[in-house]
C-alpha cells in the first residue's frame, strides 16, 4: 500500500439521520431538470422551447462563450417548463419524462482505440463534458486545454455523505472505461484518492491505470481540492481536472453503451428524514419523487441538494443539482432563543470549547439552520486554521478577496482553493462571515480580470 | 419567556425605519439580541453554523476577569486600612465593601461613557452594537490607580473608544488595545495621577497616602520591601486589577481551557519577560521570577497581549509578538527610569508592529508558493 497522507486539521460534524446502507431501487421518474445556476460563471444559451420533444442526450442549452459545451437532457420526454428568475435569468429547464427513457445513440466505442480529439468530441456532443471540472476556479474544464493531471476522490467526508464504495460496487466495468477515458485526456494515469481504511474488497482497488493515494483525517480530507494541495499543488498557469467518482461511471457508460445514461444513486439523509437511505435515481431528478412519504412533518424543514456545508437550498418540488449525490433535510432554525449565548447548551454543537460538545466527541446532533449569532467583523484569530488543512492563510486570502486585490489573491493561493474547501471555516466562524460567498466572488473577479 | 418575546415583538415596529423611536434602533436591536439570539437563518453558504458567537466569547473573558476584579476590590480596602494602621480591627467584609465603594463608580463610569459612545456611533453609522466593549469597559478601571478621578477615567475612556476604535470602524478594526489606549492617554495627560507614590492607596481625606509600589522601588534602585509571596497573592499597592498574580492565573486557566486566548501569546510573553529579566538581573537587582510578579506584567500577558484583534494573527507571528512584548516590557522597566511600568508601552508598541510581523510571516508563505512554481517551470 502506498503512503498515507495524514491530515490532522479539520472537523467531523456528526449529524443525526445517517443513511442505512441499503439502496432503494429507482421509482418512476416523472420529471427532471437541468439548472444553469449549478455551474459557476456560466452564461447559458437556451436551445429548446416548451413543448419540444427530446431524447436523452439531446441538447437543452449550451455555454454562450463556448458553444461546443453542451448540456443535454438525462431523460426523454417533452420540455415542460423553462423557469426564469429576475432579469429573465435562466434558472431551470424542466423535462417531463416518458415512461421509458428513449436514448439518442452516440454509438459504442472502445476508448483505448479512439484518439484524444475523438473522445473530446464525443464527450462534448453527448453532454457529459460538464462533469469534468478544472481547478483553479472550480469551473467546467476547457476542452482546448490539457491538464497536468486528473484527480478523482473516491470518498466524501462531509456530514452524512454517501459511501461511494457501496454505490459503485457493481460498476467496475463502467468505472474502468471512465478512468481510461480520463487517462487519454491527460496522457497519464489518473490519481485516485481513497480513504486510509479502504476495505480490500473495494471496487476501487480493482481499477487499472490509476495511481492510488490514501488519505486519513477529518473532513475536508475527502475534498479533492485538499488532496490536490497535498499531492501536486496547482501553480499559476497550471490546470488540474477533477471528476466526481460517480460521474466517472456515467462517462464510462457513454462509451460502453453508446448513450448518455445519467442514472445515479444518491443518499437521502438528515434528521428530518424518516428512513434515511440510498436511492437509485437520475441526474437532475425531481426532489418530490425522492422524498415523497419519507419526511417527518414535525417542523419546518430545509431541503438541501448536497451536504449541509456546501449544498444548495431547494424547494420541495425542486430538482437535484448537477454535481450533487446527496439530499439532506434538516429543520429550519427561525426561532428566537432566550439568552441563548449564555445557556450551557448541551444540545448545541461547537468546534470551540465554549460549549460542552467538546467533552463528548462521539455524540450526534440535530442541527438547524439558525445563525446562532449576528454578523461581526473578523475578531477571533486562529479559528479557521484549525479546520483548514492547507498551507494557505485563509483570513488573509479572504481579505484579499474582500478588497478585490487580484495580485494578492494570486500570491495567497486562490488557484488552489474552491469554496467547498473553506466551508468548514464558514461553519466555525464566530463572526458569522460568509466565507464561501466571499471566496466565490474573489474567484469570479479573478476569472474576469485574468480571462 | 414568551411574554417578554411578545412584548419585544410589539415594541419592535416603533424602532424600525419610520417608527416613532427610530433614533434608538441600534439600542433596541442591541438589547434585543442580548436577550434573545436572533431567529435569522442561513442563506447561501453553509446551512448549519457553529453555536458559538462573539457574545459567548466575550462573556468568557469577562468571567476570567472576575477573580482578579474581586481580589482587586478587596485589596483596595486592605491597602487603605493597612496604611492607616487599622487593619487589625477591620473585618473582611468591611475591607471588601470599602473597596467596592471606591471601585464600583469607576466601573460604572467606564461602561456608561464607553457604551454610550458605542451606541451613538452604531446608530449614526447604522450598524449593530458590538460586544467588544463589554471587556474593554471592565479592563479600563482594572488598570487604573484607585485614586484616579472619575472625570479623568471618563475622558480617557472616551478618547480610547472614539480615537482608538470607532474611527477605525469599530470592534475588530482597531490597531491598539482600547483599554491600554485609555491608560496611555491618562498616563501622558495626567502623569501625576498615575505615577509616583501617592495614587495607589485609597484615601478618605485631602491628604494622599504615600506608598511606593514594588516597581517604583525597583526603578529607584531601592531594596524591595514586599515579599515574593505578597506579590504573588496580590497584597501590594498597584492598579486595581493587576496585583494578584494568583487570581490572574485563575483567569488565564479559564481562557486557555476554553481556547479563547492564544496560549502561544501568553506563553511567549512570559518566556520573553523571564529571559530579559534574567539578563537584567545584575542591573535591576530583582530576581527574574519577581519581575514577572510585579506590576502589570501578568495582567498584561494574560488579558491585554492576547486581545485577538490587536495581536498577531498568524501562529508564527504570535510567538514573535509575545516574546517581544515580554522582553520589551522588562527593558523599558529597567532602562527607562521615567516609566516604571513597561508593560503598557510594550504591548501598545507591539500592537503597532503586529501587522508587520504578520506581513513577514505571510510573505514567507507567498515566497514558498512562488518557489514551488519556479521549480516546476524549470523542469
Amino acid at each position: 500500500m502506498s503512503k498515507v497522507i495524514k491530515l490532522k486539521k479539520g472537523l467531523d460534524i456528526k449529524l443525526n439521520g445517517e443513511a442505512e446502507k441499503v439502496v432503494q431501487p429507482a421509482g418512476k421518474i416523472t420529471s427532471c431538470a437541468l439548472k444553469p445556476t449549478d455551474f459557476r460563471a456560466l452564461t447559458p444559451k437556451l436551445m429548446v422551447k416548451v413543448g419540444d420533444e427530446v431524447k436523452a442526450g439531446d441538447v437543452l442549452f449550451t455555454d454562450k462563450t463556448h458553444p461546443e459545451i453542451k448540456f443535454t437532457t438525462p431523460v426523454s420526454g417533452s420540455i415542460e417548463a423553462v423557469n426564469r428568475g429576475e432579469r429573465r435569468k435562466l434558472l431551470e429547464v424542466v423535462v417531463k419524462a416518458d415512461a421509458e427513457i428513449q436514448y439518442r445513440d452516440f454509438g459504442k466505442a472502445d476508448v483505448n482505440k479512439l484518439k484524444r480529439e475523438e473522445i473530446i468530441t464525443r464527450l462534448l456532443e453527448s453532454g457529459v463534458w460538464p462533469m469534468i471540472k478544472q481547478r483553479p476556479y472550480d469551473i467546467i474544464a476547457h476542452p482546448e486545454n490539457t491538464p497536468k493531471a486528473v484527480f478523482v476522490s473516491a470518498f466524501d467526508t462531509a456530514p452524512l455523505a454517501p459511501d461511494y464504495d457501496l454505490i459503485l460496487n457493481n460498476q467496475e466495468k463502467d468505472l474502468q472505461t471512465g478512468i481510461d477515458c480520463l487517462c487519454k485526456l491527460c496522457g497519464k494515469n489518473v490519481n485516485l484518492n481513497l480513504p486510509a481504511d479502504t476495505p480490500s474488497s473495494s471496487v476501487f482497488l480493482k481499477l487499472q491505470h490509476v495511481d492510488l493515494n490514501y488519505f486519513s483525517g477529518p473532513h475536508p480530507a475527502g475534498n479533492v481540492g485538499v488532496q490536490i494541495h497535498h499531492l501536486n499543488p496547482i501553480n499559476k498557469g497550471e490546470q488540474v481536472w477533477v471528476v466526481n467518482i460517480q460521474d466517472v461511471a456515467i462517462i464510462g457508460r457513454l462509451f460502453n453503451e453508446g448513450r448518455f445514461d445519467a442514472r445515479k444513486t444518491i443518499v437521502l439523509a438528515g434528521s428530518e428524514v424518516s428512513k434515511p437511505r440510498y436511492e437509485q435515481t437520475i441526474l437532475g431528478a425531481s426532489i418530490q419523487t425522492l422524498t415523497a412519504g419519507n419526511l417527518k412533518n414535525a417542523t419546518e424543514q430545509r431541503i438541501i441538494s448536497g451536504n449541509v456545508l456546501t449544498g444548495t437550498q431547494v424547494t420541495a418540488n425542486g430538482y437535484l443539482g448537477y454535481y450533487d449525490n446527496q439530499i439532506t433535510v434538516i429543520p429550519e432554525g427561525n426561532h428566537y432563543e432566550f439568552l441563548g449565548w449564555a445557556t450551557p447548551g448541551f444540545n448545541k454543537f461547537s468546534a470551540s470549547k465554549l460549549f460542552p460538545s467538546f467533552l463528548c466527541p462521539q455524540k450526534h446532533y440535530t442541527l438547524d439552520t439558525n445563525y446562532h449569532g449576528e454578523r461581526r467583523a473578523f475578531v477571533v484569530s486562529g479559528q479557521y486554521e484549525k479546520v483548514f488543512p492547507m498551507d494557505i492563510y485563509p483570513v488573509y486570502l479572504l481579505k484579499a478577496c474582500l478588497t478585490q486585490d487580484i495580485d494578492r489573491m494570486e500570491q495567497l493561493g486562490i488557484y488552489e482553493v474552491a469554496p467547498e474547501d473553506m466551508a468548514l471555516c464558514e461553519f466555525v466562524c464566530t463572526s458569522k462571515i460568509p466565507v464561501q460567498q466571499i471566496l466565490s466572488n474573489g474567484i469570479e473577479l479573478m476569472m474576469k480580470e485574468t480571462n | 419567556m414568551n411574554f417578554l418575546r411578545n412584548y419585544l415583538d410589539k415594541q419592535k415596529p416603533k424602532f424600525e425605519k419610520g417608527g416613532k423611536l427610530e433614533k434608538l434602533h441600534s439600542v433596541f436591536t442591541g438589547f434585543e439580541s442580548f436577550l434573545f439570539v436572533p431567529n435569522t437563518t442561513t442563506s447561501g453558504g453553509a446551512h448549519i453554523r457553529d453555536a458559538v458567537d462573539l457574545k459567548r466569547t466575550m462573556i468568557i473573558v469577562v468571567l476570567a476577569l472576575v477573580p482578579a476584579l474581586l481580589f482587586g476590590i478587596y485589596n483596595v480596602g486592605y491597602q487603605h486600612f493597612n496604611a492607616i494602621g487599622a487593619l487589625a480591627e477591620t473585618s473582611f467584609w468591611q475591607l471588601f465593601f470599602y473597596g467596592l465603594w471606591k471601585v464600583l463608580p469607576m466601573i460604572i463610569v467606564s461602561y456608561v461613557v464607553g457604551l454610550g459612545i458605542e451606541f451613538a456611533v452604531a446608530q449614526i453609522k447604522g450598524h449593530e452594537i458590538n460586544e467588544g466593549f463589554l471587556v474593554s469597559g471592565l479592563l479600563i478601571p482594572m488598570i487604573m490607580p484607585v485614586e484616579a478621578p472619575l472625570w479623568m477615567i471618563a475622558l480617557s475612556t472616551a478618547f480610547a473608544v472614539i480615537i482608538g476604535k470607532e474611527i477605525f470602524g469599530g470592534t475588530g478594526m482597531n490597531i491598539w488595545n482600547p483599554a491600554l489606549l485609555a491608560r496611555a492617554f491618562f498616563f501622558f495627560s495626567y502623569p501625576s495621577m498615575i505615577s509616583g507614590d501617592k495614587v495607589w492607596i485609597a484615601s478618605d481625606t485631602a491628604d494622599a497616602i504615600s506608598q511606593a509600589t514594588p516597581l517604583a522601588q525597583m526603578a529607584l534602585g531601592q531594596p524591595l520591601t514586599y515579599s515574593t509571596a505578597d506579590m504573588f497573592w496580590g497584597f501590594i499597592p498597584g492598579s486595581i486589577g493587576e496585583t494578584s498574580v494568583f487570581c490572574i492565573l485563575l483567569g488565564a486557566l479559564l481562557l486557555l481551557l476554553t481556547n479563547v486566548a492564544s496560549w502561544r501569546i501568553m506563553l511567549s510573553v512570559f518566556v520573553g519577560g523571564f529571559l530579559m529579566a534574567l539578563i537584567f538581573q545584575p542591573i535591576s537587582g530583582v530576581a527574574a521570577y519577581q519581575q514577572l510578579c510585579m506590576g502589570g506584567f501578568a495582567f498584561g500577558a494574560v488579558f491585554m497581549a492576547t486581545d485577538p484583534v490587536t495581536s498577531s494573527q498568524t501562529n508564527t507571528g504570535k510567538y514573535i509578538y509575545g516574546l517581544l512584548i515580554g522582553a520589551m516590557a522588562v527593558i523599558i522597566r529597567c532602562i527607562n527610569p521615567g516609566y516604571p511600568e513597561g508593560m503598557m508601552l510594550a504591548i501598545l508598541l507591539m500592537n503597532t508592529f503586529a501587522p508587520l510581523i504578520d506581513w513577514c510571516v505571510v510573505q514567507s508563505n507567498i515566497k514558498r508558493r512562488l518557489k514551488r512554481a519556479k521549480a516546476v517551470a524549470r523542469l
